[in-house]
């Protein structure tokens, strides 16, 4: 059949037409996305250089991101401990009800972040039950944070875990390395760059939180609030010149996190092979 | 024992961060029985709430499912100047902070912005309206499709579509028997995951509804205004049935995952 032989002799591109795909993707990219944080950085330089510099390092705006800052850097320690333990508990222990456990992890993924805001503030505000108050603390800031930060280092570790070949721990053991040394010397350094991706994504997420922190910290100023919550403010009171330069500054550190998350993939996937 | 040690401490972290809160407020729900949750999440506001929360999700879900796949399509398998730039601008919605999202759509549709005007000229409300809140969430929503699909895309390779072609099957064929039932866990995976941001946004929402009660308030919202209003009832029954729709998702989640890994 003459059609087929064309066929043959030119295969049509694969999928729909490329240019109506890759440009219809494109411009919804664009439209969704760029567009609105093309007018926010618009606005943040309508300010000028000194504008731009008056609204960050106003008091409040530094207090507020200085909190941010270390109060991420302080849930991204605890969930490369806690994060590791749990996925080591997940792959290498056994016990009943570890489906439930595992499918638990996800929780704070799929559970609207207000709602837990608001599951904290039940258990740990002012009415708890059980007599322990962070509200209005900086601890309550940690608190909310860890709550949402919760699946990303497990869940990077969990494979990597999964993977990881036994023959050379027990290699190691039998050539009387103690438990200790085994997961110090082979285990961990094969962990390493996933922990350090899950860090990443937990640290990244930490910097922009809102919803979880707004009901239990209070959003006391220069005590509790974070720059999500700063931002908020801002707008709210009529000054979005303000919201949109620490917006922009919250962004860039966001963007570099993400650059950094993308680094450490490709150093991880070389070591791999390598 | 290490062993029984390291369970011990992972359980407990989890129990005090996790469970004991969520269980906390299912029992304070359910404390007087189910006829004051009932009462709580039938009342008008609540209603219109967890409504406009729906409907934002089946316009926000179904656009960010078909463009996603596009997306990934075009990253996966398509050569175009600027792809690198797409393939880093799709997880920047990961990395942003809601309210930021929120103040970046103020600020090109609100009254001050570069289509405020315009819309403003037409009497088409963006801003404090329904079309705010659908780009809001369409925006924190859109890599997870892509994300999902990007990977199974790159391991089924072009063999298969290059068969159908040569055969000839025409594009749209390839695409419809070939490419999409290949693929179509990933994309059940990612709409689920899609679906439960959509319906938990907040920051982004908060910040472009201008929380008009019974009209631009979403069933998160509703939360908040509850609470601070000193509904606790109101606040808890609703914050309940959001967390079984969050549990919903995770039993879809764990009904999805298995079938992908074992393709």
């Amino acid at each position: 059949m003459a059609s087929n032989a064309a066929a043959v002799a030119a295969p049509r591109p694969l999928g729909v037409r490329a240019p109506v795909v890759q440009g219809l993707a494109t411009m919804y990219l664009g439209f969704v996305v760029l567009l609105p944080l093309a007018a926010l950085v618009w606005r943040s330089s309508r300010e000028g250089r000194h504008g731009f510099w008056q609204a960050v390092s106003a008091p409040e705006a530094v207090a507020a991101l200085k909190l941010t800052l270390v109060a991420a850097v302080v849930v991204a320690a605890i969930n490369a401990v806690m994060g590791t333990v749990l996925a080591w508990v997940l792959v290498r222990d056994r016990f009943v009800g570890r489906g439930v456990v595992n499918a638990l992890i996800d929780l704070p993924f799929a559970l609207p972040t207000i709602v837990a805001g608001l599951t904290l503030v039940a258990l740990y505000g002012p009415r708890s039950p059980v007599g322990i108050s962070a509200a209005y603390t900086r601890g309550a800031v940690v608190l909310a944070l860890l709550f949402v930060t919760l699946p990303f280092v497990v869940r990077t570790v969990q494979p990597t875990l999964l993977e990881l070949d036994r023959e050379m721990e027990e290699a190691a053991a039998s050539l009387g390395a103690g438990r200790l040394t085994v997961f110090r010397r082979i285990v961990l350094p094969n962990l390493v760059p996933a922990i350090l991706s899950g860090v990443a994504l937990a640290y990244a997420r930490a910097i922009g939180e809102f919803g979880s922190v707004v009901l239990i910290t209070g959003n006391l100023p220069f005590k509790t609030e974070v720059s999500s919550v700063y931002i908020y403010g801002q707008i709210q009171s009529g000054a979005p010149g303000t919201a949109a330069a620490v917006s922009v500054l919250l962004l860039s550190i966001s963007l570099g996190v993400l650059l950094l998350i993308g680094a450490v993939r490709r150093w991880a996937w070389r070591h791999d092979v390598g | 024992m290490a062993r029984y040690a390291l369970r011990f401490a992972g359980l407990s972290y989890l129990a005090v961060l996790l469970v004991a809160p969520v269980g906390l407020v299912f029992w304070r729900t359910f404390e007087h029985g189910l006829a004051p949750v009932w009462h709580a999440v039938t009342t008008h506001d609540a209603r219109h709430a967890f409504w406009l929360t729906i409907l934002i999700a089946l316009i926000a879900v179904p656009a960010n499912t078909v463009f996603g796949v596009g997306l990934a399509l075009a990253i996966v398998r398509r050569r175009f100047p600027g792809k690198g730039l797409v393939n880093a601008v799709v997880d920047l919605p990961l990395a942003l902070s809601p309210v930021v999202v929120g103040l970046a759509l103020l600020l090109l549709y609100g009254r001050l912005g570069w289509f405020g005007p315009f819309f403003e000229r037409h009497g088409i409300h963006v801003v404090f309206a329904l079309p705010s809140m659908i780009l809001a969430t369409i925006f924190v929503s859109l890599p997870f499709v892509v994300r999902e699909v990007v990977p199974v895309l790159r391991e089924i390779g072009t063999e298969q579509e290059q068969a159908a072609s040569t055969l000839g099957a025409s594009s749209l064929q390839t695409l419809v028997r070939i490419t999409l039932p290949a693929i179509r866990w990933a994309i059940a995976y990612g709409v689920v995951l899609t679906t439960a941001r959509c319906l938990g946004e907040f920051g982004a929402v908060s910040v472009v509804s201008g929380h008009l009660v019974g009209r631009t308030e979403t069933a998160t919202l509703y939360v908040q205004d509850q609470f601070e209003g000193f509904d606790l009832t109101g606040a808890y029954a609703a914050s309940v049935l959001l967390a079984l729709i969050a549990i919903a998702t995770l039993v879809a989640m764990n009904a999805f995952r298995p079938k992908e890994a074992t393709r």
